[in-house]
């Protein structure tokens, strides 16, 4: 570990504070978002310094955790966040399940006790490497200054590269106060880490057999294509072969959504083109994506005549749900690129099926079938219009940040996406709160870009403080609360499944909550506006359709302030299509009480 | 539910025993047996894991227990082609009467009197688990007192090593 040539002056000693700071920037470490606490506090000394690291204050770990999802998701580098031991790590669990979840390249920095006191139920101790072994790609516990740039290095080595994910770097207390030499670059030994990047060329020629023969194919995409960079190898392998498309929640923009052959998102609240394409087809080309019980509905029912081609980076995914005819193992645009060529031999070779045939069934099912809503009966703005026209007015190069629920489906469904990385939610966790800070991550990562916040009120109220962060570190996103009142998406569950009965999903955000009646509450709480204010940031209140498109271009005029926009539109609105949980997607409703009939299949 | 042997390679770094043991817990995984200690190489331990499942599970289990960076290699050991071991250690109720039947029982099984008093006596066993289970039997009408058993280990037959295989493949990689 010390051959290598040294950046520092030979033989430097520095504390494991100062050489945590320094393998930060040797990494190329920009960023990083935390909140100091007593174990480590020795840490944010030497940061105070560093003129390459900017250290963003935010006001909760959570928002610190996905503010460097966002950063990651919207730039593709390792995003950083940093919090003291005990309850400011256990705070960062959620976003660092999450990044798991949808294998966001993060690197935690946590503070621990000092090794003397580990184990001793010290003030503020959590053993959070024990508590994040299931939702980290790796973690580490350093138990010396020397290990420090080894650790840093491995872990930013670890949650880059293959799958990426979360990596936890534990740093016990006086460990960041004792000094040993530095030495960059320091060595790494990961002996038993090796993810294959390069396919294996037998089953690339498997793959592009089958693919010249099937008559009614289709490439399967997933959050993948979008991690390995990999969009302009699929455009050019689907324009190739004509062989349609479907983008998962975590690949919207993987594949632009104006192309003919895009069929739009498949899933629980896919289009009845994307669900059924899957359903009948007699091929999947599945890249980079994990066949998520959200896509698939019940397992059994899925896909039912389809051989699967499954080409993944992680060996494990293959095969976990779905068995795969053709496995292959790779980074996603690697495979892309070999069976390009694979495939041209197949076609010069005369081999080549007819697709006409499967596109005049996709055709005629996007024309019976396409995506729409359907203004709310009782007048009250509707929020797939809202959602459908900031897309509209921030275009494709703005980068949309969703929470989870209703608004994040619909965000999904109405937004245009034509570029990679425009589009941010929570997929994999579903975690409420995520949009806000990820936002803030993401204009951090991209400051010239537009970004728009589509949150509910329900994920709103759990980390809108943030906004605070925003405005006093000049970090002006926009916000758009669609405020419906309620947990839209539990209400909706409510509605279709358990008669109606609104059991503990009224927000009072519209109206005074049931829980209020007996209280002096007489108006909605919060006052979105207000709380907004309150925040240093601009808050603005949209109620009827003709206000949209003038609210929405005022929030994009202001440039120097966060914006919030309280969109308060109608509680009754649901997310259509459906595939029931734990239903099979050939059960898909299009929209309430229509069930489509394939009469004419193929 | 197949029982399999794994022989799973790893550093020898702390921690690494509960991110396995883990592994197996939350992927709902079942482990009938758990070995672990050192090998030939200073820096490597190795597990033997034995565990029930049916055959498209197993494959999940060695993916995942690949996933994990302190994991080397991992080989799955078939009964025929491996030498599978269990130790146990059982105390058993033995006065004057039936001292004599229960080191005769002992001796068959090419077991060993490892502690002895007035009313009971110890014994040390090693062999497959089949073996193992016989002698129990044959022994439970005396009385026993308390028992204690390690996981099993196995070891490949024939002269390839599986340490040797791991290290040259990190060696290439590297």
């Amino acid at each position: 570990m010390m051959a290598a040539p040294s950046s520092a002056q030979p033989g430097a000693t520095l504390t494991g504070a100062q050489a945590l700071v320094r393998s930060l920037e040797e990494v190329g470490a920009t960023v990083v978002f935390g909140i100091p606490g007593g174990a480590i506090l020795p840490a944010y000394d030497p940061l105070y310094d560093s003129t390459r690291v900017r250290h963003i204050l935010v006001r909760h770990e959570q928002g610190a955790g996905h503010a460097a999802e966002g950063y990651a998701q919207a730039t593709g580098k390792v995003g950083v966040c940093m919090a003291t031991s005990g309850p400011g790590a256990t705070n960062l669990v959620t976003p660092i399940a999450d990044a798991y979840m949808d294998s966001v390249p993060m690197v935690a920095i946590t503070g621990q006790v000092g090794r003397a006191f580990i184990g001793t139920d010290a003030f503020q101790e959590a053993d959070i490497s024990g508590i994040t072994l299931p939702i980290t790609k790796h973690n580490f516990l350093v138990q010396s200054a020397a290990e420090v740039p080894q650790a840093i290095a491995e872990a930013f080595h670890l949650a880059g590269t293959g799958r990426p994910g979360p990596v936890l770097v534990d740093l016990p207390k006086d460990v960041l106060q004792e000094r040993a030499p530095f030495v960059w670059p320091p060595k790494m030994d990961l002996p038993g880490y090796r993810p294959v990047i390069r396919p294996h060329g037998k089953q690339v020629r498997e793959a592009a057999r089958l693919i010249a023969e099937a008559k009614r194919p289709v490439l399967y995409v997933g959050g993948g294509a979008i991690k390995a960079h990999a969009t302009d190898e699929l455009r050019q392998l689907a324009e190739l072969t004509g062989i349609p498309v479907v983008t998962t929640l975590m690949a919207r923009g993987a594949f632009p959504d104006s192309h003919r052959q895009h069929l739009g998102m498949p899933g629980m609240h896919g289009s009845v083109t994307a669900v059924t394409s899957l359903q009948k087809a007699d091929l999947l080309i599945a890249l980079g994506t994990r066949f998520d019980d959200r896509v698939t509905g019940r397992l059994e029912t899925f896909a039912p005549q389809a051989l699967v081609i499954h080409a993944d980076i992680d060996p494990a995914e293959i095969g976990k749900n779905r068995a795969a005819d053709v496995p292959i193992v790779g980074d996603v645009r690697e495979v892309i690129a070999e069976l390009i060529p694979a495939v041209q031999a197949e076609f010069a070779a005369g081999r080549r099926a007819d697709l006409a045939g499967w596109w005049a069934l996709l055709d005629q099912w996007r024309k019976t079938y396409p995506l729409g809503y359907d203004d709310p009966a009782d007048g009250s703005l509707s929020p797939q219009y809202v959602i459908e026209r900031i897309g509209q007015l921030g275009g494709p190069d703005a980068i949309y940040v969703a929470g989870v629920g209703q608004h994040q489906m619909w965000a999904s469904q109405f937004i245009s996406y034509e570029k990679p990385a425009k589009w941010l939610n929570s997929g994999g966790a579903g975690t409420m709160g995520y949009a806000v800070p990820a936002a803030m991550g993401a204009k951090v990562g991209c400051p010239d870009t537009l970004v728009w916040t589509i949150d509910g009120d329900g994920c709103f109220q759990m980390t809108n403080q943030e906004l605070a962060t925003c405005a006093i570190e000049g970090i002006p996103i926009k916000v758009a609360v669609i405020n419906n009142g309620n947990l839209g998406m539990v209400r909706q569950w409510q509605t279709l499944f358990y008669e109606e009965r609104y059991s503990n999903t009224d927000l009072g955000t519209h109206r005074p909550a049931p829980a209020a009646e007996t209280s002096k509450v007489k108006h909605p709480v919060p006052d979105f506006v207000r709380l907004a204010e309150a925040l240093g940031c601009v808050g603005m209140r949209c109620e009827t359709k003709a206000e949209v498109d003038a609210t929405i271009e005022k929030a994009m005029s202001i440039d120097d302030q966060p914006v919030v926009v309280d969109f308060t539109v109608g509680k009754d609105a649901m997310v259509w299509p459906m595939v029931a949980a734990g239903t099979s997607n050939d059960d898909i409703i299009a929209a309430r009480g229509i069930r489509p009939v394939f009469d004419s299949e193929g | 539910m197949t029982r399999h042997t794994l022989s799973v390679l790893v550093e020898n770094k702390p921690g690494v025993l509960a991110r396995v043991a883990g592994l197996f817990s939350r992927r709902g995984f079942n482990i009938e047996s758990l070995a672990v200690g050192p090998t030939e190489h200073p820096g490597l331990s190795r597990m033997t894991i034995v565990v029930g499942v049916e055959g498209s599970a197993l494959e999940q289990v060695t993916k995942q227990l690949n996933k994990l960076v302190n994991v080397l290699k991992i080989v799955e050991l078939e009964e025929n082609q491996a030498v599978q071991r269990e130790l146990l250690l059982v105390k058993v109720r033995a006065d004057e009467h039936t001292r004599h039947g229960v080191i005769e029982t002992a001796e068959l099984f090419h077991a060993k009197v490892v502690d002895v008093g007035p009313e009971a006596l110890s014994i040390e066993v090693t062999g497959p688990p089949p073996k193992l289970e016989a002698m129990l039997k044959m022994l439970e009408p005396y009385g026993i007192r308390e028992m204690v058993q390690s996981g099993m280990v196995a070891l490949g037959r024939g002269p390839r090593s599986m340490t040797q295989a791991a290290l040259r493949s990190v060696e290439r990689s590297a």
